[in-house]
Order: C-alpha cells, then sequence, then structure tokens
C-alpha cells in the first residue's frame, strides 16, 4: 500500500466511495476558501485533540468524528493540507495511533492543489454517517516525557529534534511570527537537528526516499536504534515521523507531542546550547 | 472553480526571509506569508483585489515579527 498518493490520483479517486479525503489545515479558515470537491474539513484545535487536558484526541470522540465523516473502519482516508502538510500528517499520526489501517497522504498538499489549478469547491459534502470502531490507542507510536528523560539519561535513542536550526540552537523561542511558548531556548540533551523542511521540495512534496535516507544517514539516523522526534507541539514532528517510518520503513519510530512546549517549560529540566 | 494567478516569492521583512503566495479564488484574492524556516504560515489576508490582500497581509506580518525575540549565543 502506498501511503503518499499524488493529487492525481487524488483527482481519480474524487467520487470512488471507498475513499474519503481530509482536510486538515494549520490555518482553520483555509478549507472554507475552497478545498478538494467532496473534502472534508478537520479542525485541528478542536476536532483533532482533547480540549480539556493537553493530549491527543479521546478514542469516543475519534470514533465520533470518524463516523460523522462518512468513514467507517474500511475507508482509505486521504489527508491533506497547507504548511506542506503538517497537521495532515499530525492527523495520519493519530489515526495510526488508534490503529486505522488505510491512511495515506497527498503528496504537495493543498499548496500543490492550489499551485496545479485543480478543481477547489466551497460545497460542503453530503455525508452518510457511519460506525466507527477504534482500536485502543499504540502508544509504541508516541512518546511521553519520562521516556524521553530516560532516553536522555541511557542514550537509548536517537533523539531528532525537527525544528528550525535557530529554534535548535535557541536563538528564537518560537518560530518567526508566532507567539513564544516557552520559557527557554535551545534543545533536549543529545539531540541531533534535522528540520523537517529538508524533508520537502519546494512544491510541497516530499523528497525521494534516497535523500531522506542521506540525509538521516548523515546526522547518524539509521534505524538500528529507537527513534524519537520531537518539535514545538508535535505536529512537524509528525511529518519527520511519517518520513521516517513510512518513507523509509524504520520500524521503532515515536513522536513525543510533548515536545518543546512541554521540555523548554520544565523546572530543571536540562537544556543543551547551541 | 480553481486557484488563479498563483504566484510565490521570497523577501525579508526586518530581517526576517518570508515566502509570499497570492492567488485568486473566484473574484476574492488571497494572500499568504509564510515564515520560510520551519514554513509556518503566520500572516494571511484577502481581498477584492490583490494589493488590498498582501498589503494587509504584509502588515500583520511586520507586526508579528516585531514581537519575535532574538537571543545570540552567550
Amino acid at each position: 500500500m502506498d501511503v503518499l498518493v499524488s493529487t492525481d490520483w487524488v483527482k481519480d479517486h474524487l467520487n470512488d466511495p471507498s475513499v474519503r479525503v481530509v482536510e486538515v489545515d494549520v490555518d482553520t479558515a483555509a478549507y472554507d476558501q475552497g478545498h478538494v470537491p467532496g473534502s472534508v474539513g478537520w479542525n485541528w484545535t478542536t476536532q483533532l485533540c482533547d480540549t480539556v487536558v493537553r493530549d491527543v484526541i479521546p478514542k469516543p470522540k475519534l470514533e465520533e468524528l470518524l463516523g460523522a465523516s462518512g468513514i467507517d473502519n474500511s475507508t482509505t482516508i486521504v489527508l491533506y493540507g497547507d504548511n506542506n502538510n503538517w497537521f495532515a500528517a499530525w492527523a495520519f499520526w493519530q489515526l495510526k495511533l488508534y490503529g486505522h489501517q488505510d491512511v495515506r497522504i497527498m503528496d504537495g498538499g493543498r499548496k500543490k492543489w492550489l499551485a496545479e489549478g485543480q478543481d477547489l469547491s466551497t460545497d460542503l459534502p453530503k455525508l452518510s454517517r457511519k460506525s466507527y470502531t477504534a482500536k485502543d490507542a499504540d502508544n509504541s507510536l508516541r512518546a511521553f516525557l519520562p521516556e524521553v528523560q530516560e532516553a536522555v539519561k541511557q542514550k537509548a535513542a536517537s533523539l531528532i529534534d525537527v525544528r528550525s536550526p535557530a529554534e535548535f540552537t535557541g536563538e528564537i523561542l518560537s518560530p518567526p511570527g508566532l507567539p513564544e511558548t516557552c520559557q527557554r531556548g535551545g534543545h533536549i540533551p543529545g539531540a541531533k537537528s534535522m528540520p523537517w523542511a529538508k524533508l520537502a521540495n519546494d512544491d510541497g512534496t516530499f523528497k525521494s526516499v534516497a535523500e531522506i535516507k542521506a540525509l538521516y544517514d548523515g546526522v547518524g539516523v539509521t534505524g538500528d536504534k529507537p527513534i524519537i522526534a520531537y518539535c514545538r507541539i508535535g505536529e512537524r514532528s509528525s511529518h519527520s515521523w511519517f518520513a521516517l517510518k513510512y518513507l523509509l520503513g524504520y520500524k521503532n519510530v515515536k513522536n513525543y507531542d510533548g515536545s518543546w512546549t512541554e521540555w523548554g517549560n520544565l523546572v530543571g529540566a536540562p537544556v543543551e546550547k547551541p | 472553480m480553481k486557484a488563479e494567478e498563483f504566484t510565490e516569492r521570497r523577501q525579508e521583512i526586518d530581517g526576517w526571509p518570508v515566502r509570499i503566495i497570492t492567488y485568486r479564488i473566484g473574484v476574492r484574492h488571497y494572500c499568504t506569508i509564510d515564515n520560510v524556516d520551519p514554513g509556518a504560515r503566520f500572516a494571511r489576508a484577502d481581498g477584492a483585489t490583490l494589493e488590498e490582500a498582501e498589503r494587509q497581509a504584509l502588515e500583520k506580518a511586520q507586526r508579528y515579527l516585531k514581537q519575535t525575540r532574538r537571543f545570540p549565543p552567550a
């Protein structure tokens, strides 16, 4: 199964009843401008998380969202979004966390679809509610703080910081133009810097498997030991997690969604600079 | 309906590299600005003309970028 599909593949499957296309953007207003015809829009700030506790979407809420989106356990879900699929990858990670079998990402995301002048619609799709039963969360795909702290002590895993070099060194506390959300800058001790953007071409598509492998080989990440990817809130690292696990095929890859907004705010947590 | 007149260019605002994307859908013009590295859109606007959309997005971008602090290495 190819987890990365092209815009042409999506165009050819717009009327395929076994496929549901879903747009997930950073900019939650983008879907309303015009979207892939028939696609559903999910709001990551309200629909793909626990809105009370800082956590991923609870299982019952996911089941409700998928059912209401006309998705059952056998549906092929194709995700796409802005910012080179950051939150599409975030949704992909969560769907895999809850065991959905067939999830794919449209390579290049929203930007490529727009740039190609593909058809857009402002109509909301007419959906028939379906029944969805999620599996229990598979936490082998997710790293929590204690595991990361242990990995730092034991050097038992490759920690990958996928933020920009300026965030990694602590020169800035957040991406330029966005609010600062941590008390300290820098990175988790021992982490290697591999900015997510290096994995992407200018048109938003992923680079080739050989190119991505060469980038990770260059920082000594070869898949021979567990890998933990992190960024600021876990969405950019979902993008890198996807590449490591599904494009390179490395078995033991986790997304640390607590990321720098957790580590960089912890009292007493060790921080490395530059 | 399609996105038309899609353009993409890079420039600097107050020393920060940004990427400016503009396009039109129907009669509405859209402008989004991202910070190149990491590539996060942080300002957007739309308007009846390209100039209006771009001017508003650039104003927002300048305002937000002014709030970003640099911490030089010790």
